[in-house]
């Protein structure tokens, strides 16, 4: 208990020294207005990270315990994987130390075989800096550096191999972070030394929550059922719900120069910066709101309707005819520039759900859709392959 | 002289002359001041690149339009050096990375970083940050694409993305979620006659409403192509009327009448002479897909309505063999010989 207490001592001293140099944080906050929201939005401390409860309750407790396992993040994109490590790196080790204590590699760095063995080796043995009298106060700085290797499922097998006993050698003073989509892309010697954490999807309700934190410090207005349709778009992947947010908030206008908006932000956090109180000036609030219409265009959903249409020319009448109509549809579909998988992903919900159809011929039908994806992530032409199938499609439709 | 094709391209977005509410959209972005990525996709044809030339006006001003061709040289991880042209303007660069194949994950690295680290060099510039587009984003490596994701979190305060590509299904999910998708779909027909009438007027030529009917039709809601079609017929015929004919190119004259040979006799001894002339094609450089996918098209209407599925389905499969890399040619007379029996 006695830690929490000292948690929180800290976190006040963080806010006395921001206030102190809020001048300079003057000029942060108009870089900070530039930036995307995802960017802007990302959780500043563990306990901002949404709905990973599991993951953030061990999280919490090694903050407190001051030790660290080797860590594998692994779940799909937007579900704060990346989030939740530089949210814990920066609970550790705060502004200053941050620097000289955490390795951040990506795979926008070049990380072959050779600088897993120069450069993470060189940072793995390299001696504790010490942090700066008084600094502990405010942060655990814990006698470990840490090593966050994100996007690890696109390193080549021997640059993993050479990581192996790396990161068993240097486990004093050495941490490392593995962050993937894909766990089944690491491999197993590297998988076994690190304690895994699954990032889940994001559940609807958690989702929700955060988007309308959102709109309300953005000052958007968003019509019924906006945030539902964008979770649905977004299929759990918050990043993607926030982009589409921000695209939506600028193509209705609705986004004004975010004085107010810091404003809001300042009272919330309470220690970004307290002068711009006085700057308070309620924007002309203006009318615009976010829609589901807006949101669809820019996810770039197909419309109901043309689906439809698609569905229907499908429908079993005498050969010809089917021909003729779904080529026209097709055509029409490419034509306008649908991407192809959003085609397939839509027509499948459609059929899938479609009660209609017996089960022996969605069986069949899913095995094309299972083919089509493959063809369509191999890069084949679009335009004859959802005509393709479409035509297999129709075809099962018909038999009876 | 310049041909229609690049002497009528709008400048602004003011000039784009369909899709008005993509271009309004796009200028209210270039206004707000804080411009998002973007993935731009749509058919060929459609205008993507004429209306990110325009948005980039739409931020930057005239400025955009003084480019230079800047080559430079990267070395790989095995000290292979790759030559790689980029357009640059004051404001913006322009990347064609599938230029150099396999290595457009080393360009990626570099470029991006290097541009990304500093900020903008002329401080009257009205934007803060740089833009680099990249063309045949769809094209990119798995790797290269791996690349760009925490580069396009990481520097966005001074860079931006626009991504141009021609379907979003080669892109992977990571950078789907971090862009603004913005779809251009092509030019409908009427749209195509629209801006037709419009250039020949402005070129002083009689104007033939069919024949532009007939031109729009055929190019297949591809208006670079129309433009093309509609200067090749001008400047064939001294006078133009609605019955002109619009002469298709040579290939596709070509590919019309392997086409009939093959409906016409379904023999070994045509089948070497149809073999022969799909070669013909392919060293002429049209790629193999395209060659498929016209023959294809080119079959449907002269065969026996049950069959059709199936010659889409056998078209399909073979077009996904092609672009997993096996020999093209083989592909292709298979495919015919399929046709044949």
């Amino acid at each position: 208990m006695a830690n929490f207490f000292n948690n929180k001592a800290r976190a006040a001293a963080v806010a006395a020294t921001n206030g102190a140099s809020s001048a300079k944080g003057a000029a942060l906050k108009e870089s900070q207005n530039l930036q995307p929201w995802v960017e802007k939005y990302r959780p500043k401390s563990l306990n901002d990270v949404t709905a990973q409860d599991h993951t953030i309750t061990v999280l919490q407790r090694t903050l407190q315990a001051s030790n660290l396992p080797h860590m594998l993040f692994y779940g799909p994109p937007g579900t704060g994987k990346t989030s939740t490590i530089l949210a814990l790196a920066k609970e550790l080790y705060g502004p200053e130390m941050f620097r000289t204590r955490v390795l951040e590699l990506n795979a926008s760095d070049e990380r072959g075989i050779s600088i897993v063995r120069e450069k993470v080796k060189d940072f793995a043995r390299m001696q504790l800096s010490n942090p700066p009298p008084l600094y502990k106060d405010r942060y655990p700085c814990p006698p470990y550096k840490i090593i966050i290797l994100d996007e690890a499922d696109s390193m080549t097998q021997d640059a993993q191999s050479a990581l192996r006993r790396t990161m068993e050698t240097y486990s004093k003073i050495t941490r490392f972070c593995l962050i993937c989509n894909y766990v089944t892309r690491i491999i197993d010697p590297l998988a076994s030394r690190c304690s895994k954490f699954r990032f889940k999807m994001l559940d609807q309700g958690n989702a929700k929550m955060r988007l309308e934190d959102i709109a309300q410090n953005e000052n958007i207005k968003l019509q019924d059922g906006a945030v539902d349709k964008l979770i649905k778009c977004s299929e759990g992947d918050l990043r993607k719900a926030i982009t589409f947010l921000q695209s939506a908030a600028r193509l209705v206008g609705a986004v004004k120069t975010s004085r107010s908006i810091s404003n809001v932000n300042s009272k919330k956090r309470g220690h970004e910066n307290d002068e711009d109180e006085d700057a308070m000036e309620v924007d002309g609030i203006d009318e615009s709101m976010v829609t589901i219409k807006s949101i669809e265009e820019i996810a770039g959903v197909i419309p109901n309707n043309v689906i439809d249409g698609l569905l229907h020319a499908m429908q079993p009448r005498s050969k010809g005819a089917v021909y003729e109509a779904v080529a026209k549809q097709v055509t029409d579909l490419v034509a306008d520039g649908w991407s192809a998988t959003q085609v397939v992903t839509q027509l499948y919900q459609k059929i899938v759900y479609d009660d209609a159809i017996s089960n022996r011929q969605k069986n069949k039908i899913v095995m094309q859709f299972s083919d089509v994806d493959k063809r369509l992530v191999d890069g084949a032409d679009e335009h004859l392959t959802i005509l393709d199938l479409a035509l297999q499609i129709s075809g099962v439709l018909a038999e009876t | 002289m310049a041909l229609l094709v690049d002497k009528y391209r709008p400048r602004s977005l003011e000039a784009l002359t369909y899709h008005e509410d993509l271009s309004e959209r796009l200028k209210s972005l270039a206004q707000s001041g804080d411009f998002p990525h973007l993935l731009v996709y749509g058919p060929s044809g459609a205008g993507k690149k004429t209306r990110i030339v325009a948005t980039l006006r739409e931020l930057y001003g005239p400025g955009v339009e003084k480019i230079k061709i800047d080559s430079r040289v990267f070395q790989t991880t095995s000290n292979r050096k790759l030559e790689f042209n980029i357009v640059a303007s004051v404001y913006h660069l322009e990347i064609t990375p599938s230029d150099v194949g396999n290595f457009d994950r080393v360009v990626i690295q570099d470029l991006l970083k290097e541009v990304a680290q500093t900020q903008q060099v002329d401080q009257s510039a009205r934007q803060r940050f740089k833009v680099v587009v990249i063309n045949e984003a769809d094209h990119l490596t798995r790797d290269a694409q791996a690349a760009l994701r925490r580069t396009m979190e990481k520097y966005s305060p001074n860079m931006r993305l626009i991504l141009l590509a021609n379907s979003t299904a080669n892109i992977i999910a990571p950078i789907r979620s971090r862009t603004l998708l913005v779809r251009v779909a092509a030019p409908t027909e009427s749209d195509i006659c629209t801006v037709l009438k419009k250039v020949g007027a402005q070129e002083g030529w009689a104007e033939a409403e069919g024949l532009n009917r007939r031109i729009a039709k055929d190019s297949a809601r591809n208006l670079r192509r129309a433009l093309l079609m509609f200067e090749a017929v001008h400047a064939q015929n001294e006078k133009v009327t609605d019955k002109t004919l619009v002469p298709p190119p040579d290939w596709e004259a070509l590919v019309a009448q392997i086409a009939d040979e093959i409906m016409a006799e379904h023999t070994p001894a045509r089948l070497l002479q149809v073999r022969a002339k799909l070669y013909d094609l392919l060293s002429h450089c049209i790629p193999p897909t395209t060659v498929l996918k016209t023959l294809t098209f080119k079959l449907i209407p002269k065969i026996d309505d049950a069959l059709k599925a199936d010659v889409i389905k056998w078209s399909a499969f073979y077009e996904h063999r092609i672009r997993m890399g096996s020999v093209s040619d083989f592909r292709i007379s298979t495919f015919s010989t399929d046709e044949v029996f």
